[in-house]
């Protein structure tokens, strides 16, 4: 039996260990695109396709294989338990079940990437395939240890890739969504002069953020948090002739850049609190076991917030990711919705114990992260009401429900967030390729109020995958997003009976507002794009096949993914299979758990679902819906074209006209960053640059023109003059005088050579003679 | 053995030749001494190769014989070119490489 398991092992682990080869396609693709592009019959897209599209099939394969090998480590244990019962033969089953591995520990491969120092302990170049559950990494690193020799450590980085749960789940979500886009863009870029740069791009971000979904190190991590981070500069700005896309650009990089600091520095903090490691395993496990104290892990984790701020647009930092919306639609979906802003998430994800442990998650009642990712979801979740290009719409949306996955991990409840991220990432590509599909029936714009209105005549496939999108995203059983959202809301351990990691009120009462807020405002964008009546001036259309077929992949995902985590006492009601009960918590969660659920300090718990408070959600957002529903239908029956009420509410109430102004104002934070803070800081720093240039570096300047002017004089006069001249002169006169000298020898006279010669001749033969 | 007497013969013989050749002007008669001057090596060659009983010292002899002919021979060439550009075989009028 262990034979065959062991066989079956060997065959899945060439997936593991050639999970860099998922990566390097659309790197490969990258550089093809780029040198041979623009000759080929299809500007470049067809090798994008066909690099992701490989991609794709290797990562299914590898999520199905980890499935496999789970659903294996559960049957297995199960059958080791059964066999306890009966006798001696049986222990030793339970014990290789037990020691041989943690259900779920990542397959780490690593190269070493550079090193310096002695290479006496240094695992050498070439990959080495780590089991489950072995010690994984920097080999040398670990014997240096042991033996206390710290001055052989030699210092290397490796880069590798760490195949788990969580790892493997993005893996997925980003090949299909990116598969799905790069289809899309096909009929949607088409005809752009940088058609094939586009494509390049796409390839490229693709690489880069499965190189850093992969990554086993810290370094890694930044470096493909870096890499994304420039393609969605470039994507952004796609259309950079247009002033405010690169202005877009710019901000979305700078903004990047503030929060990127606190990377490095948490990161720093993290390599040498944990002895100088960069492995992501060696920090998470002293994290988990305490040789890291908490106080540096919670400044390390509180470092880190800044770059997940930034990366993923939580509150303050969140600002660049609506202006993001200036690049082409299909980037929006696949950068700026489902991937990229969820690497800070996905960060967070694995680097779990730092984050657990530095903001003493368990027991707690509120803590920074909790508290960004509730600010971000109600502050976004305001926004979204307020906007007319419904892209802007979606993107507060994303802003808001990035806020909500932030939320879950803050509170503990790491499958909820993940789970979010991964159903989010599927309604919200939906969304974003539909509003991408209404635009492109609207003449490209993206302005509800003067361009939209009753659509759904005209685009029937995108009016229903847009309402499927809105009704998962709003979190309506049975679609994906109410699953999701339902165990973030349980995971606060608020509600009677969840008993989650602690009792986080404030989150909680700030995830209940927005799931009623996140209907609202999405029931009030489809009312304004698809009903009422057409306010646009050409008669629209529905888009083309290769626009409608990955909208209606997209919707048949968010109706689906749900499934995959359905609490045990739903499947038990239903008598399903049990093994449907949590399925995406067992593939996922074990990874980034498992580690530290024995440790009782840091003890990690899961909530236990409540149906009454999955009513009361889902209530709280059909009745929000209901509201918004009714003051447009109400609007529409007074003046068919009217898109909201001259004089209404906000208008004639003071504090809401004040709120109205402030929401359509961002809450002033544009003017916050760039009237105060960079035109604070630009008049006294060009005063203090213009005193510094006038005085320090004009005088420093002078002095040294004027110095060397005199410098000139002396060398002149002196060196150059006397002592270079003069042994010029010198030299031309000795060889002169020395030349009259010889002059008086050359007298022509063919005799007195003569002479000479037999004189030397002479001379010669008396040496000879007496000499020798 | 007789050997001295054709070293002296040699020794006078040569040097009669370097005298005429660092003392005449007339260009010809410096040739004429050179001639003095290989002829005793000649005498030198023999009396030694007849002093060893060995052929090689009159088949040098006999070398030099030719090698002082082809020197005579450019010997006058260059003096009667001389002679042709300045009318005079006058060594000490020869002396345009005066430094």
């Amino acid at each position: 039996m262990f034979l065959l398991a062991a066989e079956e092992a060997a065959a899945n682990s060439w997936l593991y260990d050639n999970a860099w080869l998922i990566p390097a396609l659309p790197a490969l693709s990258f550089l093809l695109i780029i040198f041979f592009g623009k000759r080929l019959p299809n500007k470049g897209a067809e090798i994008g396709i066909a690099a992701v599209s490989a991609a794709f099939i290797l990562a299914v394969l590898t999520t199905f294989t980890w499935m496999g090998d789970i659903r294996a480590s559960f049957d297995k244990k199960e059958e080791a338990q059964v066999l306890t019962v009966d006798g001696e033969e049986a222990i030793a089953v339970v014990l290789t079940a037990e020691e041989g591995e943690v259900r779920g520990a990542p397959i780490i491969n690593e190269v070493e990437w550079f090193g310096i120092g002695t290479d006496a302990n240094r695992t050498t170049l070439g990959t080495e395939a780590n089991g489950h559950g072995q010690p994984a990494g920097g080999e040398g690193e670990t014997h240096a240890d042991e033996e206390g020799h710290a001055e052989e450590k030699a210092f290397s980085i490796s880069i590798g890739t760490w195949v788990d749960g969580q790892s493997v789940m993005m893996l997925f979500v980003v090949t299909f969504i990116s598969l799905l886009v790069h289809i899309y863009s096909t009929e949607y870029v088409k005809g752009d002069r940088r058609y094939t740069h586009y494509f390049a791009f796409l390839s490229l971000f693709t690489a880069s953020m499965l190189f850093m979904v992969l990554s086993s190190s810290t370094l890694q991590l930044i470096v493909g948090w870096e890499l994304v981070g420039v393609c969605s500069f470039g994507l952004i700005g796609h259309w950079w002739e247009e002033k405010d896309n690169s202005d877009a650009a710019l901000k979305a990089f700078l903004t990047n850049r503030v929060g990127d600091i606190g990377l490095l520095i948490g990161m720093t903090i993290l390599y040498f609190a944990a002895g100088q490691s960069f492995s992501i395993k060696t920090i998470n496990e002293m994290a988990v076991a305490g040789d890291i104290s908490k106080g540096t892990l919670q400044i390390a984790a509180l470092c880190l917030m800044a770059a997940v701020m930034s990366k993923s647009g939580q509150f303050i930092l969140h600002t660049w990711l609506p202006d993001a919306m200036a690049g082409p639609t299909p980037v929006s979906a696949l950068i700026h919705a489902a991937t990229m802003v969820v690497a800070g998430v996905y960060m967070i994800g694995r680097l779990y114990p730092v984050f657990f442990v530095g903001f003493g998650i368990a027991g707690g009642t509120i803590n920074v992260m909790a508290f960004i990712g509730g600010l971000t979801c109600v502050g976004g979740g305001l926004l979204a009401f307020v906007q007319r290009d419904l892209k802007k719409v979606l993107a507060y949306s994303t802003v808001s429900q990035l806020g909500y996955m932030v939320l879950a991990l803050g509170m503990g409840a790491y499958t909820a967030g993940l789970f979010h991220l991964f159903t989010h990432a599927f309604f919200k590509a939906c969304l974003f390729l539909g509003a991408g599909s209404v635009s492109h029936a609207c003449h490209h714009s993206f302005d509800m109020k003067a361009d939209m209105g009753g659509l759904r005549k005209y685009m029937p496939t995108t009016f229903a995958t847009f309402m499927i999108g809105t009704a998962a995203l709003a979190g309506l059983p049975p679609l994906a997003g109410f699953w999701s959202k339902d165990e973030i809301l349980v995971g606060a351990g608020v509600w009677p009976g969840t008993e989650g990691n602690g009792t986080y009120t404030i989150p909680f009462i700030f995830g209940m507002l927005t799931a009623a807020m996140t209907a609202a405002y999405m029931t009030r964008a489809v009312w304004l794009t698809f009903f009422g009546d057409y306010r646009g001036h050409e008669e629209p259309h529905e888009s083309p096949p290769r626009i409608t077929v990955p909208l209606v992949i997209l919707a048949f995902m968010a109706v689906v993914v749900g499934f995959f985590n359905m609490p045990k006492q739903f499947v038990e009601a239903l008598r399903l299979p049990s093994r449907f009960a949590l399925a995406f918590e067992h593939w996922v969660e074990p990874a980034g758990v498992a580690t530290f659920v024995s440790k009782e300090a840091n003890k990690f718990t899961h909530a236990k679902p409540s149906l009454s408070l999955a009513v009361v959600a889902t209530g709280l957002a059909l009745g929000a819906g209901f509201l918004v529903w009714n003051y447009y239908k109400r609007l529409y029956a007074m003046d068919p074209k009217a898109t909201e009420y001259t004089n209404g509410l906000a208008s004639r109430i003071p504090l809401l006209a004040t709120g109205h102004k402030v929401l359509e104002n961002k809450y002033y934070l544009d003017h916050l960053y760039t009237g105060v803070i960079a035109g604070g800081t630009k008049g006294p720093l060009a005063r203090a640059a213009n005193w510094t240039n006038q005085n320090i570096l004009d005088g420093v300047v002078n002095l040294v023109g004027v110095t060397s002017v005199s410098i000139g004089r002396f060398v002149y006069r002196y060196i150059d003059q006397g002592v270079v001249d003069g042994a010029v002169n010198a030299s031309g006169s000795a060889a002169s005088s020395f030349g009259q000298l010889l002059r008086g020898m050359q007298s022509g006279q063919v005799r007195q050579y003569a002479t000479l010669l037999f004189g030397a001749a002479t001379v010669m033969v008396a040496v000879f003679i007496f000499a020798v | 053995m007789f050997l001295n007497q054709f070293l002296f013969l040699a020794a006078i013989l040569f040097c009669i030749g370097v005298y005429g050749v660092l003392t005449r002007k007339n260009g010809v008669l410096v040739l004429m001494s050179i001639e003095l001057i290989l002829n005793a090596v000649n005498i030198n060659l023999v009396a030694f190769g007849a002093f060893h009983q060995h052929l090689s010292g009159q088949v040098f002899a006999l070398f030099v014989i030719a090698v002082a002919a082809a020197e005579v021979g450019v010997g006058l060439a260059i003096v009667l070119l001389i002679y042709r550009n300045r009318r005079s075989i006058n060594v000490a009028e020869a002396n345009i490489l005066k430094g």
